[in-house]
């Protein structure tokens, strides 16, 4: 089963501070994500969501439990077994609520750099880029500085970085936030077209519920525990994995 | 992709001032190695220029720059008769400070010994030397006079026939070149009332001695000018200059005169050496440890700078990390970027300095050496204020990305 996971995580607790100020912010997490799989996080604020997405996405390692992404263990507890930003690279494309392009990067480059991080010559670069760019609609804006663009047309530069490395994962905290619903709509709707053309496990973190019926599983989270959400569809972990 | 280059295209009006403010940073601390070097230049200047072997002062003085030497004239034949020397000259030095044009006119006073030195030996970049015994002079150009400008010293009055370049004495007062009856005209000048009650004294004095009653007409005497009496001496002279001959030891001359007991000899060496331990040892002191002191500053400013240029990018930094970038990438980019401000800071500093320094009143002379000095400090301040940034740069988490 673990080879077409994913993502698959066992107990992930994490613990912040100690004694009296010691705060769960999550708490034996376990969950799987198939390949081509698209799953949307729920939960109010604070419940541990973020926590989840930072310690898959190998940027906030976890107290205990383990990570495995494409069946290779990466986290065992709060020990990294892989290189975390080589592994975050070549595998793990992020969106976020703001789209959080580069400032002084033009839509093209924000793109391109991402490649070029990850070993691909300029010239080689600079056209994947532009193909990205255009498959998400905004190829005509490329040579765009991001203040210059629309906070949609941000968001799809961001979503161009992120499959830049075709990563086998992709993990994105609310990202229609700042979108109108359509737009919203749009951006949900993109992850799902690739997750399923480029077998790409994806997590989205949304507080936006008019968009879940563009999800395969759901699940929601609350003071640090996760569970199924309620009324669609979810996989289960298996009871070996708990 | 060259992100350095991309980040300073970006914010391209801020880095250019930045670039300008500390170019200007590093003009003065380009400037204050140019005066310092000047200092030394103008201190030694005359004493290169004058081409003598040695320089024969009153005895047990460090005369004539570093302090008040007089010899009288004949000295100038003594030193002649001595074997071994060539020729030896008259060297009257001195400073005044006289009006000209309702401005005050500071010059030192350099007599040459007519008609053997006329001059032909300075820099003139216009005029000629000096072709009579009396009233023409060479003026350096620092002084602001005109070629033909007449100007009044005492109760002559003399024509500027030549103009030179880059005659400073240590002080920075510009040249003026008499001849040396001229140059001690000027020295010893006295007004006439002056003259009057000294020659009034003098015939007091006469008439309280013994010799004025057996000899009356030496009253007359005394009442006439100083020159017609011989107990009073003709104006003293700074120096002799002497310039041995062809394969004669100086210091086997300079021994020989030595032995006499009113006077001292240095040789060229030594008056370079006496000038950069006298006059200017604290003004080259000073002026070295203020530059110290404003590189130190420039290292700091630099670092300043770049640690705020790396603050403003703290997001920018976070999310090349979550997407993958090494810290040698983050940290090549903040190098880069000292870098190119250290190197145009550097660019502008020079630009900027060759067209005000000329206008300094001081020389500011700016060597290959010093400058090849300068830029490998540049360069180490460059790499050093870098690594606050780099430090700061260096800690930054991928997960900053996500609070933005």
């Amino acid at each position: 089963m673990s080879n077409s996971l994913a993502i698959e995580t066992k107990l992930l607790t994490k613990i912040y501070g100690s004694g009296n100020t010691e705060v769960v912010a999550m708490r034996d997490v376990s969950l799987a994500v198939r390949r081509g799989e698209v799953v949307a996080l729920l939960g109010p604020s604070g419940s541990g969501k973020s926590t989840f997405l930072t310690a898959v996405g190998l940027i906030n390692p976890p107290t205990s439990g383990q990570i495995l992404i494409n069946g290779q263990l990466v986290m065992d507890g709060p020990r990294a077994v892989v290189d975390p930003t080589a592994f975050r690279r070549e595998h793990i494309g992020y969106i976020f609520q703001k789209s959080n392009l580069i400032p002084f990067l033009s839509a093209r480059e924000n793109v391109q750099v991402a490649l070029e991080l990850a070993g691909w010559r300029p010239g080689k670069a600079r056209q994947r880029a532009l193909e990205l760019l255009d498959y998400l609609g905004v190829a005509d804006r490329a040579g765009n500085m991001p203040a210059a663009l629309s906070g949609g047309q941000q968001q799809r530069v961001a979503v161009a970085r992120a499959l830049a490395n075709q990563p086998s994962i992709i993990l994105a905290d609310e990202p229609t936030a700042a979108l109108d619903r359509s737009r919203g709509r749009q951006v949900m709707e993109l992850f799902a077209k690739v997750a399923h053309e480029q077998n790409a496990g994806v997590i989205v973190v949304t507080h936006d519920e008019r968009t879940l019926e563009v999800f395969d599983t759901i699940y929601e989270m609350e003071d640090g525990v996760i569970r199924p959400g309620a009324g669609h569809a979810h996989h289960a972990m298996p009871a070996e994995a708990r | 992709m060259n992100l350095a280059v991309k980040d300073i295209r970006h914010n391209l009006g801020r880095f250019a001032l930045t670039a300008l403010g500390i170019g200007m940073l590093l003009m003065i601390v380009m400037g204050m190695g140019g005066i310092y070097r000047g200092i030394i230049e103008d201190a030694t200047l005359l004493v290169d220029k004058a081409g003598a072997d040695l320089w024969v002062v009153q005895r047990g003085t460090r005369g004539p720059f570093a302090e008040v030497s007089r010899l009288p004239p004949n000295l100038v034949d003594r030193v002649a008769a001595v074997s071994g020397v060539a020729d030896s000259r008259k060297f009257v030095f001195h400073t005044i400070q006289r009006e000209h044009g309702g401005k005050p006119l500071r010059m030192a006073v350099l007599g040459l010994d007519w008609p053997t030195d006329r001059g032909e030996w300075l820099p003139l970049m216009a005029g000629r030397p000096l072709a009579q015994n009396h009233y023409e002079m060479i003026a350096d150009r620092t002084l602001g006079l005109e070629l033909g400008e007449r100007i009044p010293l005492g109760n002559d009055t003399f024509a500027v026939v030549g103009l030179t370049s880059g005659m400073i004495d240590s002080g920075g007062n510009g040249l003026a070149f008499f001849t040396a009856l001229d140059a001690q005209a000027v020295q010893f000048d006295l007004p006439g009332e002056a003259i009057r009650l000294e020659r009034a004294a003098r015939r007091g004095r006469a008439d309280r001695i013994d010799l004025s009653r057996t000899q009356p007409p030496l009253l007359d005497r005394a009442e006439g000018e100083s020159a017609a009496i011989p107990a009073i001496p003709p104006p003293a002279l700074s120096a002799v200059l002497v310039r041995v001959q062809p394969g004669v030891d100086p210091g086997a001359v300079a021994s020989t005169i030595s032995g006499w007991a009113d006077v001292s000899v240095h040789t060229r060496e030594d008056e370079r050496q006496l000038m950069l331990a006298g006059p200017v040892e604290k003004a080259k002191l000073q002026i070295g440890l203020f530059r110290v002191l404003l590189t130190i500053i420039s290292a700091i400013v630099m670092a300043l700078i770049l640690y705020t240029m790396t603050l403003d990018k703290l997001q920018s930094i976070a999310l090349l990390k979550l997407i993958g970038a090494q810290n040698r990438v983050i940290l090549g980019m903040i190098l880069q970027q000292a870098l190119v401000l250290g190197t145009l800071g550097y660019g502008i500093a020079y630009l900027l300095g060759q067209r005000i320094f000329p206008r300094f009143p001081r020389r500011v002379i700016l060597t290959d050496s010093d400058l090849i000095e300068l830029a490998v400090i540049v360069l180490g301040i460059s790499i050093l204020s870098s690594l606050l940034g780099m430090w700061k740069a260096a800690r930054v988490s991928p997960n900053e990305a996500l609070s933005g």
